[in-house]
């Protein structure tokens, strides 16, 4: 690994995946056989638009066939200052990307003085979604969300993609994963426009824990090992994380409710 | 048959440094100085977009006096050079030293073996854990590396404004006052200097993981007086 001093015909410019390649490090090289169920898999991620911006939430869990594989992972995390991404699919190769991704954005801010645009930085997920198509016809299937602020609109956007790299901007909310279809249901009941950051970090929550009740590869809040989804907010301040206690009210209330109804289903 | 003239490798050395020395020469003069909290970067630069100083890694600035082209693509070359280093390896393993040897090498050997020496001459600074980590690497342009302490001053008349912020300076400074002291040197007694002429930055310890900052002109001109034109909007990250 050695970067060379590049003459002004062959430089890379901005793109870090470019850079990588040139220097022998490609990052998606297909497996050559299917590799689906060898690897950990994480699972129900969402994101919701509000008044101010986006919130983005996602369990803890990740699992391998039957296995419960890990507790505490974090499929949502910030890609840079004004957008999050989340993960569902093939841990490790996702993380590898949401690595990528954070580097991409901050290399290119770095060479070019100023950062990418919000769509852009979509458009650079997509291309990378996009190059991990030949593992993803293997099983290792990668399929993120992207929200963000746009201070050049002053509002918040969101993302979601195929394993094509295909790119659809979605107006409300998305949920993905293998517990995103009870997420959807339950954002699409509770959500309205102009939710306030409060209640829209309550719907993420609602929706987390309704996937986790029917799905066993999504984990609820595990009040036990004091371990909760990660939520957070994207506003024009920034990313930020809601905290433990917050969300251990919020999920109390939740169970509450529960409990009142006496519901057994 | 033409015979090629004799150059004495002495006089071909002394040559070129003498160009490459006047090139530097023309250019405007930058500081660095470490204060309090972190390492403070001060360049006389009217251009608003054409950059002297700027963000490599987490904790280290590059700055360049010269020709702008090529402390540019100098500058390009540690952002890919750090950026693929932490991507291959950790974070942590990102360092101002090993960054400064390999420009020590590129000017070195392009002063030796290219028909032009770069007319350049630039500065790698770490900010550290402590102040007693903090990294000041000077690197001239034909390779000659220099580790310095405390202050650091490039370009044109350097021996003049080292001398008077030599004579100034403190470790202990706050900001605001490292931030007029590196002014005042960089002015020297016949001029002020207001925000329009200054590009300013930091590599603060309480910064969080980026600890580059660009100080904006409005927060500049509150400090080494005012500006005529009204403050431009927030530059940069």
């Amino acid at each position: 690994m050695k970067v060379p001093l590049f003459t002004s015909g062959d430089d890379p410019g901005s793109d870090f995946s470019a850079l990588l390649r040139r220097v022998g490090l490609d990052p998606f090289q297909a497996p050559s056989g299917p590799a689906a169920n060898l690897a950990p898999h994480a699972t129900t991620v969402l994101a919701v638009r509000f008044a101010d911006g986006v919130v983005m939430a996602g369990d803890r869990r990740a699992t391998m066939g039957n296995r419960i594989s890990n507790r505490e992972m974090e499929k949502v995390v910030p890609a840079d200052r004004h957008s999050g991404v989340a993960i569902s699919g093939t841990a490790g190769v996702a993380m590898d990307m949401i690595k990528l991704f954070q580097l991409q954005l901050e290399h290119y801010e770095k060479l070019d003085g100023r950062p990418i645009s919000l769509e852009g930085k979509a458009n650079q997920l997509s291309q990378m979604v996009r190059a991990n198509l030949g593992a993803a016809m293997q099983g290792l299937v990668v399929v993120p969300i992207f929200a963000g602020y746009d201070p050049l609109r002053g509002t918040g956007r969101l993302w979601d993609f195929d394993i094509t790299g295909g790119r659809y901007e979605e107006r409300e909310f998305v949920a993905t994963g293998s517990g995103g279809g009870p997420a959807s249901t339950v954002l699409k009941v509770g959500y309205r426009p102009g939710l306030a950051s409060a209640e829209a970090v309550e719907l993420a929550c609602r929706a987390l824990w309704e996937a986790a009740e029917v799905d066993s590869a999504t984990g609820g809040p595990d009040a036990l090992r004091g371990i909760y989804p990660v939520v957070a907010t994207i506003t024009a301040d920034g990313w930020l994380r809601i905290s433990d206690d917050v969300l251990a009210t919020v999920f109390a209330a939740i169970a509450d409710g529960q409990r009142a109804r006496g519901s057994t289903s | 048959m033409n015979m090629p003239f004799y150059v004495a490798p002495e006089q071909m050395m002394k040559d070129r440094a003498d160009y490459a020395r006047k090139g530097i020469a023309r250019g405007r003069a930058l500081v660095a100085v470490q204060y309090l909290d972190g390492i403070l970067l001060v360049a006389e630069n009217t251009s608003n977009t054409l950059r002297k100083i700027s963000e490599i890694y987490d904790r280290i600035a590059f700055a360049g006096v010269g020709k702008y082209n090529e402390f540019d693509q100098l500058r390009r070359f540690g952002v890919r050079n750090a950026d693929v280093k932490g991507y291959a390896y950790s974070r942590d393993d990102v360092e101002a030293r090993g960054l400064a040897n390999d420009y020590a090498q590129i000017l070195g050997q392009t002063f030796t073996h290219e028909l032009k020496p770069l007319e350049v001459e630039i500065l790698v600074a770490e900010v550290g854990v402590t102040q007693a980590d903090d990294q000041l690497f000077h690197i001239l342009y034909d390779g000659t590396l220099v580790d310095e302490r405390g202050t650091s001053v490039l370009g044109g008349d350097a021996d003049a404004i080292a001398g008077r912020l030599t004579s100034t300076w403190s470790a202990g400074d706050e900001l605001q006052t490292a931030l007029s002291k590196a002014v005042a040197a960089l002015a020297g007694p016949e001029r002020t200097l207001s925000a329009d002429d200054l590009e300013v930055a930091v590599l603060s310890r309480s910064n969080g993981r980026r600890c580059f900052q660009r100080l904006e002109d409005a927060m500049v001109a509150s400090i080494v007086g005012g500006t005529n034109v009204p403050p431009k909007s927030a530059q940069g990250q």
